[in-house]
């Protein structure tokens, strides 16, 4: 897009260059600091001394013998019990992706299809929907839950978390749907097929764009709960993020912080990998509708 | 679409929506027209060889009694807004009444539950919004310029902040910042002051969390005006260029115009994302001087033994509306959008 004549000067690209650096310094650097302290002891990574301890790891030498250790997330992991929470943050993000995107792809479906007003305010609704604070949802849940014996169990918060993400996913993929020509599924039924017919054989093997997108939606708002996860689940059930808060919190724990700043890495890693393959996705998700995740 | 398809394409998104975003907010509003029943004191006489003694204690057996018959506890109507942990319309009026100069009478409001909450929560939305959209409009501007084979890890890592979600990322900067961390040392170090922390006086912590809403939301402010620019028309640049404009005054006047609409988009959806902050204040340990109105609510609810539905559900109403008043311009566009679509 950059034409000939609108070139940079010398010193604007100097500038440039600077600031995008310092910026992603700022964007990254606590991220890579918190990796290389997960492998030291605590009174290095909260040093009082000196905060180069952090990169030296002076205690970590004398307490462990070695200058990096794996203490903390070989603890965390077995006697924190950080792969149940691993394993139950899995079952809910599968979960809670492949339900929300099977429910979202057909009522995104029908809504770009209908010409009908009242699809129109069942977007507005949705909008509405989006809005709510997650807190003031989970607080109308608490009461109903507990009377019916539900409360604590994953399948109950993986269809509160499918619920609170369908306004997203159906606006995201109605924006997409409606980029699909409708002279394809329309030509499909002249041809006799029912809309459920045109829709599997039509319309599915043409979505997939749009849905690796939602479903990138899906996963992050599944993965990165805290506010569904930690009051709707029993301590057993907690998923990731509630267990590092819980780490930090608890008098049991109160010694064993590293096993949060490990616990933080082993959730961390697994998502930045997803975004940095699916990069692309995210930011089309991010521009095309009126809504984010 | 005939109706019929349509509603059974629709029926079970449709139906997951009412039953668990529409129901509980009306579960919301019920309960928090409900009080939780009162401990019933029972007098118990104690005896000991130096006499008797008459004691109050808690009948923990009629109690339990009592909460099995009225689970939701008896009915209140609308007291649970007025009482002192929400709209505190009597100490409200005491204070008008009593204080002697408009000073003392906020002093004495802002000190109140909900009103200190409000004043955090809306400080945040609208001291972190405004450097949102300024820097996220100048990294998008940069990022736009550099080679593009730099361009995707650099965008990875300026969305970085973006994608963990907000008590990992407060987490990760609060270790950093904390006294013993690498910049609290940095700070001290800067200021001369050993004892400095950021964590010792309010003001300082409102600033760390104001900081790290900058730091948590500029990537999206950035990748919605980095799309933006990818559509800024070509031509009238060009000609700006033969006509002499120098680079900041082309930006002024053909790119900003242009993204105008970008631009009130992005302030709508930080207000309204940052009007509902909990995780930062949670991360940052910050709960003793900044509280907003999702931490009241997450408070009354995080007890397992009294969970004060009443209270967090009168709560939630209020942050409702306040939502609700955010929320009006973004409808009011998505409408226009709808009509000039049809």
């Amino acid at each position: 897009m950059e034409s000939k004549i609108n070139r940079y000067s010398k010193q604007l690209i100097l500038i440039n260059s600077f600031f995008i650096l310092a910026w992603l310094i700022v964007s990254v650097f606590p991220f890579i600091w918190t990796f290389w302290g997960s492998f030291k002891v605590k009174a290095d990574f909260f040093s009082r001394a000196d905060w180069m301890f952090a990169v030296t790891g002076v205690n970590t030498l004398i307490e462990t013998g070695d200058t990096s250790t794996v203490k903390a997330y070989v603890e965390s992991w077995t006697e924190g019990e950080f792969w149940k929470a691993t394993m139950n943050t899995i079952i809910i993000t599968v979960s809670v992706v492949t339900i929300s995107l099977f429910l979202g792809t057909l009522g995104a479906y029908a809504l770009s299809r209908s010409t009908y007003k009242y699809t129109f305010w069942i977007l507005i609704a949705a909008l509405i929907f989006r809005a709510m604070p997650h807190i003031t949802l989970v607080s109308g849940y608490l009461f109903p839950f507990f009377q019916l014996n539900v409360w604590g169990i994953l399948p109950t918060t993986i269809i509160v978390l499918v619920a609170i993400n369908q306004p997203f996913t159906l606006w995201l993929l109605y924006s997409f749907f409606k980029t699909v020509p409708k002279e394809l599924d329309e030509s499909a039924l002249i041809d006799g097929c029912s809309y459920f017919q045109a829709f599997r054989f039509v319309i599915m093997p043409v979505m997939w764009p749009g849905v690796v997108t939602a479903g990138l939606f899906s996963m992050m708002l599944a993965y990165n709960d805290f506010t569904v996860t930690s009051l709707l689940l029993n301590q057993q059930n907690y998923t990731m993020v509630p267990k590092i808060n819980a780490y930090l919190g608890t008098i049991e724990h109160s010694g064993n912080y590293m096993w949060a700043v490990s616990s933080v890495v082993s959730a961390t890693a697994p998502l930045f990998m997803i975004i940095m393959f699916f990069q692309r996705q995210l930011i089309s998700g991010l521009t095309a509708g009126a809504v984010k995740g | 679409m005939p109706h019929r398809t349509f509603f059974w394409f629709f029926f079970p998104s449709g139906l997951a929506m009412l039953l668990f975003i529409g129901l509980p907010i009306i579960s919301s509003f019920f309960q928090s027209l409900h009080i939780e029943p009162e401990q019933i004191l029972m007098e118990v006489e104690k005896c000991d060889p130096f006499g008797c003694k008459t004691e109050t204690k808690v009948d923990i057996e009629a109690t339990t009694k009592l909460q099995e018959e009225q689970p939701l506890g008896r009915f209140n109507g609308l007291g649970t807004y007025g009482d002192r942990n929400h709209l505190a319309f009597d100490e409200i009026k005491e204070a008008w009444t009593n204080s002697s100069s408009i000073a003392e009478f906020t002093d004495i409001l802002l000190n109140l539950p909900f009103y200190k909450a409000l004043l955090f929560t809306l400080t945040f939305c609208f001291t972190v919004t405004p450097p949102v959209v300024v820097l996220g409009f100048i990294v998008a501007l940069s990022v736009n310029t550099i080679t593009k084979s730099l361009k995707g890890p650099t965008i990875f890592g300026v969305i970085l902040p973006m994608i963990v979600t907000p008590l990992i990322g407060s987490l990760v900067l609060f270790w950093m910042i904390d006294a013993k961390g690498i910049l609290g040392s940095f700070i001290q170090f800067l200021f001369d002051d050993p004892n400095l922390s950021l964590k010792s006086s309010s003001q300082l912590t409102w600033i760390t969390l104001i900081i790290y809403g900058i730091w948590h939301n500029t990537p999206f402010a950035f990748v919605v005006f980095y799309a933006a620019l990818q559509t800024v028309p070509q031509d009238p640049i060009e000609a700006a260029i033969i006509d002499g404009a120098s680079r900041y005054e082309r930006v002024r006047h053909i790119v900003i115009p242009h993204l105008y609409p970008v631009a009130t988009f992005i302030i709508l959806i930080c207000l309204m994302d940052n009007f509902r902050v909990l995780e930062p204040i949670i991360g940052f340990a910050a709960e003793g001087v900044a509280q907003s109105l999702s931490w009241m609510i997450y408070n009354d609810l995080r007890s397992e033994n009294k969970m004060l539905f009443g209270s967090a559900g009168a709560t939630s109403m209020l942050t409702i509306i306040g939502v609700a008043i955010l929320l009006t311009p973004v409808l009011i566009r998505t409408w226009r959008e709808f009509r000039t679509e049809r």
